[in-house]
């Protein structure tokens, strides 16, 4: 059982192991977590551990792959083929990424099918940012500044979660997204330095992407419901308003690099605690769009079953192939 | 909601450069092996990652269980005489 965690006296262990109950595997699982060794899909783990991640990993997922909606968009309006190749290789990017999330969470007993229904049913939820529309090229370059900024800023803790699948998935993740958030803060810099027109637009799409970012990191934790048990369990290392913190100070002075202005007029520099100071966010907006009537959520969800529905045959035939060349190679014909 | 496929699942492992060995890098779903090959291809490999892939159906993999690791791997703490360290030379005695 978990004695590497435990039974630090080792040797007279010997002992055989009682089936223990639930609070002693609860004691143990926590101390387990408590000296940061990673728990994997065969260890004994309790109920709500594994709710807990099926949930955040699955609503993970589900971002990365809605996510590639909102870029998408713009692959065949590029303004440059380097920037087409450089957008269609950051989509895939997601794709890839959806793919190693739900690969993790299969790790904990749900199928991939299970939880692509709960996304196309409207049952999951995802984040809410995707909900937003694209209407210029600047929000390309907005979104990887700012959203895929926001999104590393989750994500580099999440590399040293206590879920072993998790955190090997999330170092992936972490490698390639420093890319999308330089790639897009390239395309600001690029119109930022160009025409007046060219500027107005990136400030327009810094306007449109400022608030929904910090709205990526989940409600104040005077309101987050699950905030504290995940970071008992080390899913979550740091609070959402830490975590936000961060990124205002982070992403200042980046905006100030471009001569753009942040849409915060309380947005101030505290010198003695050494942060910057912001507005209240409008949670009303955030609830709203999370219920589901953000501008775009009917919009993600349509193509996200349309994409499914015109697959279909695709898997079909797969899957017809394979079958006809299993039956083949086993002499069934 | 179509029951899609039910595709079996694949680990995959990837030789990084020549002369290294394969390393469990994840899993994904295929029909057979040759698309998990390519898939991983696309999964795994986008930025040079690898020279060499291995695919291999997840439920082909056997793997010890973790409720036994205690009698599997306790075994072998006390034997710290199997380590070099264990031994004391003197300081005068060289290359050894």
């Amino acid at each position: 059982m978990y004695t590497q965690a435990l039974d630090t006296q080792g040797l007279d262990s010997a002992a055989p192991e009682v089936p223990a109950d639930e609070a002693l595997l609860e004691r143990r699982f926590q101390a387990k977590v408590d000296a940061e060794q990673k728990i994997e899909p065969k260890d004994w783990m309790p109920a709500r551990y594994r709710s807990t991640l099926i949930r955040q990993i699955s609503q993970h997922a589900h971002s990365e792959i809605v996510g590639m909606l909102p870029e998408g968009n713009w692959i065949t309006r590029a303004p440059t083929l380097l920037r087409k190749a450089i957008l269609i290789a950051k989509v895939q990017d997601e794709g890839g990424h959806g793919a190693y999330l739900y690969s993790a969470a299969e790790t904990l007993g749900v199928s991939r099918d299970a939880l692509i229904d709960q996304l196309l049913s409207g049952a999951a939820k995802y984040s809410s940012i995707f909900n937003y529309p694209t209407p210029t090229w600047a929000d390309v370059g907005a979104i990887g500044w700012l959203v895929d900024g926001a999104a590393i800023m989750n994500q580099i803790p999440l590399c040293r979660c206590s879920y072993g699948p998790y955190a090997r998935a999330m170092v992936r993740v972490c490698r390639e997204e420093s890319f999308h958030q330089r790639q897009g803060y390239d395309i600001m810099m690029r119109l930022a330095q160009g025409q007046p027109a060219q500027k107005r637009m990136a400030q327009q799409a810094l306007d449109r992407w400022w608030w929904p970012a910090l709205m990526m990191f989940g409600p104040p934790d005077a309101d987050s419901t699950h905030g504290a048990q995940s970071q008992r369990w080390k899913i979550k290392r740091f609070s959402n308003d830490e975590l936000r913190q961060k990124f205002v100070d982070f992403t200042v002075p980046q905006a100030r690099f471009l001569d753009l202005a942040v849409p915060d007029p309380q947005l101030r520099w505290n010198e003695a605690e050494q942060r910057h100071e912001f507005g209240a966010i409008d949670w009303t907006e955030f609830n709203e769009v999370l219920k589901g009537h953000g501008p775009c959520n009917a919009e993600r969800l349509a193509a996200r079953r349309a994409a499914q529905a015109e697959g279909a045959w695709v898997r079909e035939a797969a899957t017809a192939y394979a079958e006809k060349q299993w039956a083949t190679s086993s002499g069934k014909t | 909601m179509e029951n899609q496929h039910h595709w079996p699942l694949y680990e995959v492992f990837i030789r990084a450069r020549g002369g290294l060995d394969h390393k469990h890098v994840g899993s994904l779903h295929a029909t057979d092996a040759r698309m998990a090959i390519e898939h991983a291809r696309d999964l795994y490999t986008r930025r040079q990652e690898g020279v060499s892939i291995w695919v291999v159906p997840s439920v082909d993999i056997v793997a010890s269980d973790p409720g036994e690791s205690a009698a599997l791997f306790e075994p072998a703490r006390d034997k710290i005489y199997r380590h070099p360290t264990f031994y004391e030379i003197p300081d005068e005695v060289k290359t050894l």
